[in-house]
């Protein structure tokens, strides 16, 4: 995977994250909406709500429910990808969603429900996080009540090393892919995700590096929220 | 005179730490206040609260909401107060305790499109709204025209003691109805209206700047 001893194929140091910019507020029809440039992965989130709940069955009385979909747009992979939901597609629905619940202050809101809707326009490995990381900035832009925003950063294993936010080639090529969200100011764990293996000592250090990555990823979030509502443009594209 | 400290925020701040008592869109965890949305934090004394800069409407008991009617049924109009549920507002509460359903059509009195100005009577989540347009200013608007603002923009609208909607008004010999679900009735001529639309586009995209009354003041004369 390395080229040399210390840099991977991208270029980038073991703890480095890709070149990640957000974008607040960019679809006009949506409550809240953000487009998410990381590494590769060019991915929008757009969230409506809190709304009536169709169909009514699923309302609950005392709490909000939470409708997620996360789709790749067919031009989003190098071959042609079938436009309709996969198997992938929906279990990475369900996981956004339970990764972006317990951020939000669900009995604000009884009798409704939030929907948030990410496209991948293109694709280039942990699409998942970054998925969630605009999910989490669209939710603020619409004016949600949430507890603390959501990050995500993925780190693995590749050629016996640790590393951090693996792309496409790294996750295809390495030995391990471990996904996490975190809420970064109430030091909770969202998500948690391992495909592959890692041995104890491995996992506390992969956990320590996605949790730096994921505080660099807030500052990210909370700069580009800052620069739409209080024209702060310092710290726009890290 | 108490001092009061501002400061930007986005969910999961922490405003301040120790011994405070979170009012609106804060909450407590390990004696930290933490924000729940965007916007500016005040610390007044030891009370802490957000005053958010974007959301959608959520009805409380009281609030005056303009609102147009989208359907009727036997007892009652279904009306869409730019909230998460329709306002109800029940035909005894507009026709008398003597009304029945089976003598009169509710259509006959509101139609669907007509606009209201309404109060809030009742709300405790578990249902939707109920509406009453008993009130001094309430009731059904002939003319007008309607604007849209966020909610949130509301407070920003009208100002200190009402300081910028009499600005408004007094440069566009204008009269205002603002309800508190974001809608606003604007009652003059095309040209003022025109004008009004600006200064209220205005407003919403740059709530936080400090002296917005003079830009305001500056277009619209």
């Amino acid at each position: 995977m390395s080229k040399n001893n210390n840099t991977r194929l991208s270029g980038r140091a073991a703890d480095e994250l890709r070149k990640i910019s957000i974008e607040v507020g960019i679809i006009k029809n949506a409550d809240g909406s953000a487009i998410i440039e990381f590494g590769k992965n060019k991915i929008i989130a757009a969230v409506f709500g809190p709304k009536e709940v169709h169909p009514k069955h699923m309302m609950r009385n005392d709490q909000a429910i939470i409708k997620c979909r996360y789709h790749m747009m067919p031009f989003s992979t190098d071959t042609r990808k079938n436009p309709s939901l996969s198997r992938r597609e929906i279990e990475i629905s369900k996981v956004i969603r339970e990764a972006i619940q317990p951020a939000i202050i669900m009995e604000d809101y009884p009798r409704t429900a939030i929907e948030v809707y990410v496209e991948i326009l293109q694709s280039d490995g942990g699409s998942r996080c970054a998925a969630i990381n605009a999910a989490s900035v669209a939710l603020a832009d619409a004016g949600i009540n949430m507890r603390d925003l959501i990050t995500a950063c993925a780190a693995g294993k590749a050629d016996g090393k640790i590393i951090l936010d693996i792309d496409d080639v790294e996750d295809k090529t390495g030995e391990a892919d471990m996904p996490i969200a975190i809420l970064p100011n109430l030091d909770t764990i969202t998500l948690f995700q391992l495909d592959g293996c890692l041995s104890e000592e491995e996992l506390k250090q992969a956990l320590d590096m996605a949790t730096n990555g994921c505080k660099k990823l807030y500052e990210i979030q909370r700069n580009a929220l800052m620069n739409k509502y209080f024209n702060d443009n310092k710290n726009k594209e890290v | 005179m108490s001092t009061i400290e501002r400061k930007y925020v986005v969910p999961g701040d922490t405003i301040v730490e120790g011994d405070y008592k979170p009012l609106i869109n804060v909450i407590k965890r390990n004696n930290r206040i933490i924000s729940t949305r965007i916007g500016m934090a005040e610390i007044i004394k030891k009370d802490v609260r957000v005053i958010p800069l974007n959301g959608t409407y959520y009805p409380r008991l009281d609030d005056t909401v303009i609102g147009i009617v989208v359907d009727s049924n036997a007892f009652a109009w279904e009306v869409d107060i730019n909230s998460v549920f329709f306002g109800v507002l029940q035909a005894s509460a507009v026709l008398g305790r003597t009304f029945s359903a089976s003598r009169k059509s509710l259509s006959s009195h509101f139609k669907t499109g007509d606009c209201l100005i309404t109060k809030i009577a009742s709300f405790d989540r578990t249902r939707d709204p109920l509406l009453s347009i008993y009130g001094p200013g309430l009731g059904k608007v002939n003319n007008g025209e309607i604007c849209k603002i966020s909610m949130a923009q509301i407070p920003r609208l009208i100002g200190k003691k009402g300081s910028m909607i009499k600005l408004i008004e007094e440069n566009t010999k204008c009269k205002l109805n603002v309800g508190q679900n974001g809608v606003i009735l604007i009652n003059g001529t095309k040209e003022s209206v025109v004008k009004i639309k600006k200064a209220i586009n205005i407003i919403e995209k740059q709530a936080y700047i400090p002296d917005l009354n003079d830009i305001v003041n500056n277009l619209l004369k």
